[in-house]
This record gives C-alpha cells, structure tokens and sequence, in this order.
C-alpha cells in the first residue's frame, strides 16, 4: 500500500487572514484508489493514466481550499492507493478508526461494499467516484454511499435520447465478453426499451483474432446481412471495437463504447466556462481529464460547497445538506447538479462526444420530466430499488 | 457650388460622430461597430485572441479590450480602430472595470484566481489580489472607494479596498456569479449567479443581502435560465438582466425587486449596453452570433443585427 499524502496548506498570501482568526475548521478527506489488474487489450500502445481518479480530487481539493481561506477552513486530501492484492477495506478501517468519516473511492463494487458494510462506516459519507454498475443505485444502494459516478443507466438512456432525437432508432447491438460488457449491454437493452428503440440484431464478439490486422475482413462480414440504422457496442475496457469504425458492412454509426460514447466527461468540453476548468486541470496532471476525475472532481466539490455553506465537517450534516433541496453544485455542464434523494445519485448531464467534440448533450432537447429533467437518465424515483434511503 | 466645397471638405476631415456600440465577437478576433443610427455594422476592427470585455475611458478617446487568449488588454483609438498598445494585464483578462479616476483598471484574471490592477498611465501592474478560483465579474463603486471581483468557483463576491488594496469582505452568493453591478447612486451592488439562477442585491454600506431576485419563465427549463450581465437605467429604476440560454432579458423593478417582464432576444444572451441616451439596449447573444437592439421603453426587440462569432461584450460611445 502506497500512501500520497498531499496538504493543501493555507497561502503565505493570506496568513493574515487566518492569523486573526481561530483555528481553521479542518476538512480531511481520504481518497481509496484501488489498483486493478487491467486485462491485456490489442491496443498496445493506448495505456491509459493510472492517475485518473486521484487527479480530479486533487484539483478539487485546490478549488475548495482557495473557497477556504476566506471562511477559515483548511482542507486536506490523503490518496492512498492500494495494490490489486491489497486488502481495500483495512485501508479503509484505518482512517475510520482515526475519526476520517469523509471517504472517496475508485474501487469496484465488491470493494466499496464491503468498506460501506463495516460497522464504523455507518455515520461515515463515503463517494463512488469509480463505479458505473446500476445495483449499487439498486438493490445493492447503501445508506452511506453517495455516486458521483454516472450509472451504467443514465449512459444508456443519454445515448438513447440521442439515437432517438436523431430517429436512428433501428439499432445493431454487438456485446463483448470484457468486464462490465455484458452490464452495459443490458443498460442499452433497457434504454432501447424505455426510448422506443428497437434491437433488430444482437450479436457477440467472441473472437480473439487480432483486429489490428483482420479488422477490415472481418467486421463487414460480421455486421452483414441485418438493415440498421446504427451499430451500438458494448466493450467497456476498449478492447476490439475500435476497430469496428469505418469497417461496417453498410455505412452506419458507431455508438455505444466506441465512436459516439455516452460519457460523464469529455475534454472537448469547452461550453459552461469548461474552459479554465480545463486548463487548470491539464496544468496540474499534464494530460486532458477523464471520467473518473470528474466523478471524483464533483464529489469533493460537492464536499467543500457543503462545507462552505454548513460551516460544518462531520459526515452527517454534510449528507443531510448535500440531500437537501439547498444545494447545487456548478459542474460545468450547463446544468445544476444535485442529489438524488432515492438512491444518492448525482444527477448530472451526459455528453455525448467523440474525441474531438460533443455532439450532443443529453437530457436531450424534447425529453421532459415532471420535476427534473435530468432525472430522464437513469432510474427515476418510482422504479427504484433502492430501499435505504 | 464652389463656395459649397471647402464646408464638404472640412466635414470629410472631421467626420460627424455618430453614437457607436461596439460589440466584442470572442470567436472571431475582431470588434463589430454598430452605428446607433442606421442599427447597422458600419466597421469591422480586427484585434487581439479571444476579445471578451470592452470598456471606453471617460472622454471616449480610448477604448480597453480584454485579449484573453493573448494575455493583454489592448488599447485602441475608436476613430482609427488602431491599436495604439497594449497594457500588461495578468494572464487571461476576462472583464474588467475602470475606476472613476479614468485612471486604473481592475483585471479579473479568470486562469490565476487573481484581480490585477493596472495604472493605464505608467501602463504598470501596481496591484494584484488574490481571489477566490475563476475570477470573473469585477466592478467599481461610483465613488471610487470599492471594487468587487466575483468568483465563479468559490461563489462569492470579493469587496476590495481600493486604498489598500486588500479584501474587507467576502459574500457568499448562489452557484457561478458571473457579473457584479454597482447602482449609478453606489448604494447597492447586484451580483448575477448564473447556475444558481438569482441575482442578489448588496446594501453597500454594510454588505447585508437586501433581496435575491429569482426568474420564471413559461416554457422555459429553469436549468437554462442563467444570469449574466446586467445593466440599470440611468435613473435606477429598472435593471435588465440577461438570462444567458433562456433567450430572454428580465426587466426588474429595481424598488420591488418584481421582474416585471421578460424580453425574447437572440441565443444565449450575455451582455448589454445602452446607446447613450439609452433608449435603445444592445444584447450580446453569443450562440446566435448577432445584437438584438430593444426599444427600452416599449421593452420589445426592434431588430437583430448579424455581429461575427460569439459576440461577448458590448460597450457605447456617444
């Protein structure tokens, strides 16, 4: 287990401030990064970040303790990352044995229940700022844990609402057998369901030739023979459909994992003044930033607008607060974010991009809802299975 | 005929000065002058990357830009349209504020949650005051005594000490303040929040919160309605306020705090000005990429004029 512990000290600058005033009120976060094995995938040369998490805490960290020099607060973040055979949740245990109730993950599901699950996380808050799966906003939600992370769902119906608005509603789906395939698959099923799209074929990619060199053999000949309108994949780790692009039997789309991806972030994002959060971002990591460092970004945002408005750092009142109709945080998507109070998901708009811009931002121009348009992504109040909160 | 000419000649040389709004475009690096008159672009001037706020000096003879992707604030001559130089200014000057001394301008550098004041004079630095992330709205008080940065990230809106130079207070505002706006009278400061959706009023005098304004609008998402830029009536009575993707103005009762009416204008409205003798108000409408002229009284848009990319701010001279 290797501990990174980064202090966001109060600036020289404004030591007067703080020196005339009582001691700080101290918000200490702990950011859990779980290392996992990645599977070998064929593009070799496409290594993503291992720091993709822990950046966008950092950068958080930076906005919330800048907000805190004028109200005394002084925050900290303490990454600790730990190894795929490492035990996650002693890691856990351990700050909560030392009062830090105020905890961000990137862990898969199994992790971050068991961590929630420990009896001395009951009062603690703890952010999933990883994982995607609907059951932990389901059956699997937990009282304590919040999702910063946009479900499996609320991707699928974003791309839905799209696919829809663009009446491509003929849809081609292709499902891997990488982790996390088979669950998106079904999230697009269910969107298709919920949208009014139609699955005219479904089929597996089972192959493991190597499609760097067959791509443009094969793939015509896989995606033959079935009208369509547009090709949806499931290949969650990247694995094969890249190179389904340009390589379809009939001149259709790519949506899904791959070509038009349904994502909570996009560094083409440059609307809603994304700009300067962009570019503080690239000055501090060196590279563009990712999903999961807006999830963690937004959920340590979420924290110090908590605290700046509470004046409190105990877990408790921060959950009541950021669950209350008070709070909205600015997330630089065009739309106040804020909690679900049915299974704490943050509701947050999904963009639609390629890698070099967003095509679209869903919720869609169209698709309304009685209170909150945002809730047309993923699962809404009266489907829920979340029964904790 | 003959005795005729020489009168032409010296009109030639001195041209009649037509009241101008100029309109910054941020996509296109140039500068669109609206000639008051005839409601129609009659110049077109090229300046620095990323033109966003734009505000003349108090005798006209100088107009500021803000460059905010070459890092300067451009002076230029209105008449020529030449830059005359350029004023160190901090990186990535966004708006700006000229103090009442015609002197010195307070720079909200959006990129290094800083507020730099330059002396337009001496074109030096002379000032820089850290501030909370995203450095936006800035304003000066009609007496000279206060400036006011707001800060998008850490909501709230700095009150600056302009003897000293330092911060006296801070207040906390809705999520995103984008523009601050000080009373012509100085007695009260507006500050818009445009993912919060209000506006709130300051009593300047204590800082207390007098109202917060919040819009509503039939057949409009209320996540679209974003305030932006305001502007007051010369005499204080009604505020307009830009409402960024709702495509709408709302006309505030500055006594009641009402919104009394809201104005359809062109695409993701963001800033205004008056023409001088403000009858007539410019909007920037960034998506669009036009200026919707409102009749004030009649509070109804009377025309739009095709401006070039993402036209950001506006600014009037007589």
């Amino acid at each position: 287990m290797r501990v990174v512990l980064v202090a966001m000290a109060l600036l020289g600058a404004t030591g007067a401030w703080a020196a005339a005033w009582a001691a700080p009120l101290s918000v200490r976060v702990l950011y859990l990064d779980r290392q996992a094995e990645r599977p070998p995938i064929l593009a070799t040369l496409d290594v993503p970040p291992d720091d993709d998490g822990p950046q966008g805490a950092r950068l958080a960290t930076a906005d919330n303790a800048s907000t805190g020099v004028f109200l005394n607060h002084a925050y900290a973040l303490d990454v600790v990352t730990v190894a795929p055979d490492a035990d996650f949740v002693a890691a856990g245990a351990a700050a909560l044995a030392e009062g830090r109730d105020l905890i961000v993950t990137n862990a898969p599901a199994a992790d971050l229940l068991a961590l929630a699950d420990l009896p001395q996380a009951r009062d603690a808050l703890i952010f999933n700022a990883g994982a995607t799966d609907d059951a932990l906003r389901g059956a699997d939600c937990r009282a304590n844990v919040l999702h910063a992370m946009p479900s499996r769902a609320m991707l699928a119906d974003g791309l839905a609402q799209f696919l829809m608005k663009r009446r491509w509603d003929k849809w081609f789906l292709i499902e891997g057998q990488g982790p996390g395939d088979a669950e998106f698959a079904a999230a697009l099923r269910a969107a298709a369901t919920k949208f009014g799209a139609r699955i005219v074929a479904e089929r597996r990619w089972a192959f493991d030739a190597d499609m760097r060199r067959n791509a443009a053999e094969e793939f015509p000949l896989f995606t033959q023979g079935v009208e369509h309108d547009v090709i949806v994949v499931a290949d969650e780790i990247g694995d094969w459909a890249r190179y389904l692009p340009y390589n379809t039997w009939l001149a259709r789309p790519v949506a899904g994992s791959e070509g038009l991806t349904p994502r909570a972030w996009s560094a083409a994002n440059e609307n809603w003044g994304a700009g300067q959060l962009q570019s503080r971002f690239q000055r501090q990591a060196g590279r563009p930033m990712l999903d999961r460092d807006y999830a963690a970004w937004a959920a340590l945002r979420s924290i110090g607008e908590a605290v700046t408005r509470t004046g409190a750092a105990d877990a408790p009142t921060l959950r009541a607060y950021l669950l209350s109709d008070a709070f909205t945080l600015a997330g630089f998507k065009g739309a106040p974010m804020t909690w679900r109070r049915w299974d704490g998901q943050l509701r947050q708009p999904v963009f639609l991009a390629h890698p070099r811009a967003i095509a679209a931002v869903a919720p869609v121009e169209g698709y309304l809802h009685q209170a909150n348009t945002l809730d047309t992504l993923g699962t809404d109040a009266p489907e829920t299975l979340c029964a904790a909160f | 005929m003959r005795l005729a000419l020489p009168l032409v000649l010296a009109l030639a040389a001195t041209p009649p000065m037509a009241a101008e709004i100029w309109i910054s475009n941020e996509k296109d690096n140039t500068i669109s002058v609206i000639d008051v008159a005839t409601l129609e672009v009659s110049r077109t001037i090229e300046v620095g990357k990323r033109p966003r706020g734009i505000i003349f000096s108090r005798d006209y003879s100088k107009v500021y830009v803000c460059a905010s992707d070459s890092d300067t604030v451009q002076v230029i001559d209105p008449d020529s349209g030449a830059v005359l130089h350029d004023l160190p200014s901090g990186a990535d000057p966004e708006q700006f504020a000229l103090h009442p001394d015609d002197r010195l301008l307070y720079i909200a550098n959006e990129n290094d949650a800083v507020t730099t004041v330059v002396d337009t004079e001496s074109r030096a630095v002379i000032a820089q005051i850290n501030v909370g992330v995203e450095p936006e709205g800035m304003a000066v008080s009609p007496d000279g005594r206060i400036a006011i940065t707001t800060s998008e990230s850490t909501n709230m809106a700095h009150w600056i000490d302009v003897e000293t130079h330092t911060l006296f207070a801070n207040s906390l505002v809705d999520q995103r303040p984008r523009h601050a706006e000080f009373t012509h009278d100085g007695a009260r400061l507006w500050v818009s929040s445009e993912i919060g959706g209000t506006v709130t009023v300051f009593d300047v005098a204590t800082q207390a919160e007098l109202a917060k304004i919040r819009f509503e609008i039939a057949g409009v998402r209320a996540e679209q309605i974003q305030p932006v830029g305001i502007r007051f009536t010369p005499d204080d009575k009604f505020a307009f306020i830009a409402l960024g993707p709702a495509n709408r103005l709302a006309v505030v009762n500055m006594e009641t705090f009402e919104v009394e009416d809201y104005v359809l204008v062109g695409r993701r409205v963001w800033h205004m000005a008056f023409s001088p003798d403000a009858r007539l108000l410019f909007t920037t409408n960034g998506v669009s990429g036009d200026v919707t002229v409102i009749d004030v009284a009649a509070r109804a848009a009377i025309k739009s004029i095709k401006v070039g990319r993402f036209p950001w701010g506006a600014a009037a001279r007589p």
